[in-house]
């Protein structure tokens, strides 16, 4: 089982019926208090998944008001896997540009900037990945693979270590996949994107099935 | 490199593929929608366009159901549109499984309604018709509502571009002369609004044989190509006109189906 946050912005349906497509069922979790407790609920949660459409600064308020901060800081903390789709992973790096400025999760250092005008923005429709790290979630992923994006902000990697896929688009090359330990993050949508996305979602149900809890090192509560 | 899409797209009565030739007269059933949606998604559609063109209440609760059926099936966006004029029109079929939404005569009469829906789910899923003519006495192309109808007046680039600063994620560019017609998408309408605005621009109307997508996704510099009749009917496959788009040297999403017979 895996929980899908809900930040009340967007649909959830097309990552619900994507995870179903690939074998697992989905709990939407539209409130939180803490990880532990909704464990407790839900004893047969293994990952989580941020999706995210909408603008960075609203998911971060949505994030704290609803109590799903604590929620996703909970799963880091205990070493979950995590998922978080196109505005998801943005909101795992430190910093957005857009609208202002705004202050994200800081799993991954690095920030979130706009296209350059002389693309069309959004970068909108199927772009080929050139996988530059292995990593469980892209396994049985090729390079030149298509997958769907669609977004007007990009992350800028700071650490190069956390980037696994990236695509080209004009003169950007965009982070397409970043893992950090058990976060991971897609800019395209894999629910959306075709037989390639739908093995990204089997391999992170398989992460999610793997999981077991560190050894000797529970997690503070 | 990002790729030219291929977007098949349906009118839906009362829960029914169906294709008119010149938006209003010749009626023909083209089939189920989940079916039709499932095969082309095999042969390598890049999206799917589902246009609700229902007139009463039950005939558009029961498109929200074919939506509904067709987003489980599909792994790939899904774009629907038909009568939408408020922001709870938008919601209800963001709810309903839709990943975009598409406005038209809405958008015209409110335009407020591209900015509010932005603004509230985000730009990516605003998606602004238009259909254009064009009107010999203005010397411009001209926007057309109600199914192509009403003439508004409005000229399509000046339209297109307020859309684009309201907040539209993309265009979706009918040539109402050339719609069901299969005579070739219309390239110099389709460059006018490709390079006036700084969104993506799909272009409709006219498609017939393999040759029309290259031309319009090159001369006409879109960024789509979306068709119907040729679809449903058979006369080429998206399988087909990808082969061949492929074979001129257009980058597309290769899923390897297809033939450029």
């Amino acid at each position: 089982m895996i929980a899908v946050l809900d930040l009340g912005i967007g649909n959830l349906s097309s990552v619900r019926s994507g995870f179903l497509r690939a074998g697992e069922e989905t709990t939407v979790i539209a409130r939180g208090e803490a990880w532990e407790e909704l464990l407790a609920a839900r004893d047969d949660v293994t990952g989580v998944v941020l999706p995210g459409v909408g603008a960075f600064g609203d998911a971060m308020f949505q994030l704290r008001a609803s109590g799903l901060l604590n929620v996703v800081r909970g799963a880091v903390r205990e070493g979950r896997p995590l998922l978080g789709i196109c505005l998801g992973m943005q909101l795992l790096f430190s910093l957005s540009e857009e609208h202002g400025s705004h202050v994200g999760l800081g799993v991954f250092p690095g920030k979130v900037v706009r296209f350059p005008n002389d693309v069309k923005v959004p970068h909108m429709g199927w772009n080929d990945l050139t996988v530059v790290k292995d990593h469980p979630l892209l396994a049985g992923v090729r390079k030149g693979d298509y997958v769907y994006f669609v977004h007007s902000f990009h992350a800028v990697v700071q650490d190069e270590q956390h980037l696994l896929a990236a695509a080209q688009y004009g003169r950007t090359l965009v982070p397409a996949v970043v893992a950090k330990g058990s976060v991971c993050g897609t800019q395209f949508h894999p629910e959306k994107s075709g037989p390639v996305g739908e093995k990204i979602l089997r391999n992170f149900v398989a992460i999610c099935r793997a999981w077991t809890a560190p050894k000797g090192e529970k997690a503070h509560v | 490199m990002l790729t030219k899409r291929i977007i098949p797209c349906f009118d839906v009565l009362d829960g029914r593929v169906v294709k008119h030739v010149g938006f209003l007269e010749n009626r023909r059933d083209a089939g189920d929608p989940v079916a039709l949606a499932e095969r082309y998604c095999a042969d390598g559609a890049d999206e799917l366009v589902l246009l609700d063109i229902s007139a009463s209440e039950e005939g558009r609760l029961a498109t929200h159901r074919v939506v509904a059926q067709v987003a489980e099936k599909v792994n790939i966006p899904l774009t629907v549109g038909g009568g939408v004029s408020t922001v709870d029109d938008v919601r209800a079929l963001l709810l309903a499984g839709a990943d975009k939404v598409s406005m038209n005569t809405g958008a015209v009469r409110n335009p407020q309604l591209i900015r509010e829906a932005a603004h509230r789910f985000g730009e990516q899923c605003v998606v602004v018709a238009i259909d254009a003519k064009l009107n010999e006495t203005m010397g411009q192309y001209e926007v057309m509502v109600k199914g192509g109808k009403v003439g508004t007046g409005m000229d399509v680039i000046t339209w297109a571009k307020r859309a684009a600063d309201f907040g539209a994620g993309e265009i979706l560019l009918t040539s109402f002369r050339q719609d069901g017609t299969r005579e070739g998408f219309d390239i110099t309408l389709t460059r006018l609004v490709a390079e006036a605005v700084n969104i993506p621009v799909i272009a409709s109307g006219g498609a017939g044989k393999k040759e029309h997508f290259y031309k319009v996704l090159t001369e006409g510099k879109a960024d789509a190509a979306l068709a119907a009749s040729v679809f449903h009917f058979a006369e080429t496959s998206v399988g087909q006109v990808k082969a061949f788009l492929r074979q001129k040297g257009v980058p597309v999403r290769w899923t390897g189906t297809g033939t450029p017979a």
